[in-house]
């Protein structure tokens, strides 16, 4: 898959809903900052140098030895990319909001399949991620650690023998990884009992966010849940102790379900039901209010209230219903009031073709 | 108490700044305390990561009786990068940063990571001497184990790859 049909197309890979616990665990990301020797960081960098980054990184994924190892890469410069364009790769998770400032010093490598993507110039020169679909972060990791040694072939990295990988913040040194899981946890919420299960969290040295950061409840009771110390900890006891917290939030939330559905069977079928019908019906919809009905409709799938509905065409309209997805569908910019009813009416043809 | 934005839902976040020594508090609820974080996916709200970076730092390094002073001009020699804009932004400038401010540094790791010490992968072809080490460290382990067992000819092997190791360190094999 090129570039440009990545941005055509809202699927990913991760949305697929076929990994293990994935009707809890939506996605598991783990990516890794690197640096090269002798360059300045990103943010020091003039023009001159950041495209001796980019053609440093071309070459790399372009080295036989390498590109066996990691497969089809395709680079492309940010600058190359329309405005929507290059929203609709932060949307589908591919690269960071970040990555969008001063692009034209940027790039973004893809493998077809989208599973890998390599950010070049963002905080750091290189930002290897890897996202798969429910609980895979080993498995992420193992494909992070091989494209980075298949770069490595090519690239000197900034690494020092004391303190591991050199990287522009202080917070990512060592390992320079992140590893993350996307948590649905609507039965916590319901219950009352997410405070209590984040706080705890946030005691174990992990960090917990909402999915695109804004008003954390509204946004279809998603959480980040990543690691936040990256020395003095190898990669595997890092991402061991996230799988062992995630496993323990995901029994936390099957009981709370269980709890739930036993004290107040009809509340949960009714928020259930009148989620499908507004999603099935609704003239206008905002993009808070579709994520706060998906979650409420996910619930009910993930718990056979409701079938008939595939989880991964959740995961996929979580994407298209964003505004960059919206304006490319209608192919002109939009009112936000137009894209409210541009949404439902998209939402609606997509529910119209379910045997429900 | 009640949040500083909207003033209407009860502050749940507090944020402290030190910048210059001077305290900042700021009280947020939930629902203002994300909308002010910039947005993003399975990525920290950088800048606000940087800003409370910073705030530490300033802490450690600049004012104060232990920092020094601006003026003082301690630049990374290979980036420029000078320990007070350190201080501002909280990013450094290059891999040449971390040897050059390492006294500064460790402290602000160890509270940070809880660690000053990278135990995590080594680079196979750029880590060289680094790999090395890590190849020492583990075999001591093993010899320590093969001690307790008693097993003490697999522990004279240990201990002989242990000092050509050794060898090739000190002869700046590797590196």
């Amino acid at each position: 898959m090129t570039l440009r049909e990545t941005v055509n197309n809202a699927h990913s890979h991760w949305m697929d809903a076929d990994g293990p616990e994935s009707e809890i665990i939506i996605s598991s990301r783990v990516r890794v900052a690197r640096n090269l020797a002798g360059i300045p960081f990103p943010h020091l960098l003039n023009k001159e140098n950041s495209e001796k980054v980019i053609h440093a990184v071309r070459l790399a994924i372009s080295n036989k030895e390498a590109s066996e190892l990691l497969g089809g890469l395709e680079l492309s410069s940010l600058g190359e990319l329309s405005p929507l364009e290059r929203q609709i790769l932060v949307d589908k998770h591919l690269i960071s909001p970040d990555l969008l400032n001063d692009f034209q010093r940027k790039a973004v490598v893809l493998r077809e399949d989208e599973v890998v993507s390599i950010m070049v110039n963002e905080e750091d020169h290189l930002r290897i991620q890897c996202i798969l679909p429910g609980l895979q972060l080993k498995e992420a990791w193992d494909v992070v650690n091989r494209v980075d040694d298949g770069l490595e072939k090519t690239l000197d990295y900034a690494f020092s023998e004391k303190v591991g990988y050199l990287t522009s913040c202080p917070t990512n040194v060592g390992t320079g990884m992140r590893a993350s899981v996307m948590i649905h946890l609507p039965g916590l919420k319901l219950a009352k009992q997410l405070a209590g299960v984040l706080n705890a969290i946030n005691k174990l040295g992990l960090t917990v966010r909402g999915l695109y950061g804004e008003g954390t409840e509204a946004l279809g009771d998603l959480f980040q849940i990543s690691n936040q110390i990256t020395l003095g900890q190898s990669e595997e006891e890092i991402i061991n102790n996230l799988i062992s917290i995630a496993r323990q939030i995901l029994a936390q939330e099957q009981a709370a379900r269980r709890n739930l559905y036993k004290d107040r069977r009809e509340v949960i079928e009714d928020r259930v039901f009148r989620a499908f019908g507004a999603l099935k019906y609704a003239r206008i919809l905002s993009s808070e209010e579709a994520m706060r009905l998906f979650s409420d409709l996910r619930l009910g799938v993930e718990m056979k209230i409701i079938s008939g509905i595939p989880v991964r065409l959740l995961n996929e309209l979580m994407v298209k219903i964003r505004p960059a997805f919206i304006t490319k569908m209608a192919g002109r910019e939009l009112t936000p009031y137009q894209r409210d009813i541009f949404r439902a009416g998209l939402i609606r043809r997509e529910f119209a073709n379910l045997p429900v | 108490m009640l949040c500083e934005r909207c003033g209407q839902r009860p502050a749940t976040v507090h944020f402290t700044e030190i910048t210059n020594g001077h305290k900042r508090e700021t009280h947020l609820c939930e629902v203002c305390a994300g909308e002010i974080q910039p947005q993003g996916f399975g990525f920290p709200p950088q800048l606000f990561l940087h800003n409370f970076l910073a705030g530490i730092l300033n802490q450690e390094l600049g004012g104060g009786n232990f920092g020094w002073p601006e003026s003082a001009g301690n630049k990374c020699e290979k980036c420029g990068l000078a320990e007070s804009q350190f201080a501002k932004q909280g990013l450094l400038g290059c891999g040449d940063c971390y040897p050059y401010f390492e006294e500064k540094l460790l402290p602000l790791f160890r509270r940070i990571h809880g660690n000053t010490r990278h135990t995590g992968k080594v680079p196979a072809r750029t880590g060289g001497r680094a790999r090395l080490v890590k190849e020492i460290e583990n075999l001591k382990r093993l010899l320590k184990e093969a001690v307790s067992r008693e097993e003490f000819e697999r522990a004279a092997q240990l201990r002989d790859s242990i000092r050509q190791l050794e060898r090739g360190l000190e002869e700046g094999g590797g590196a």
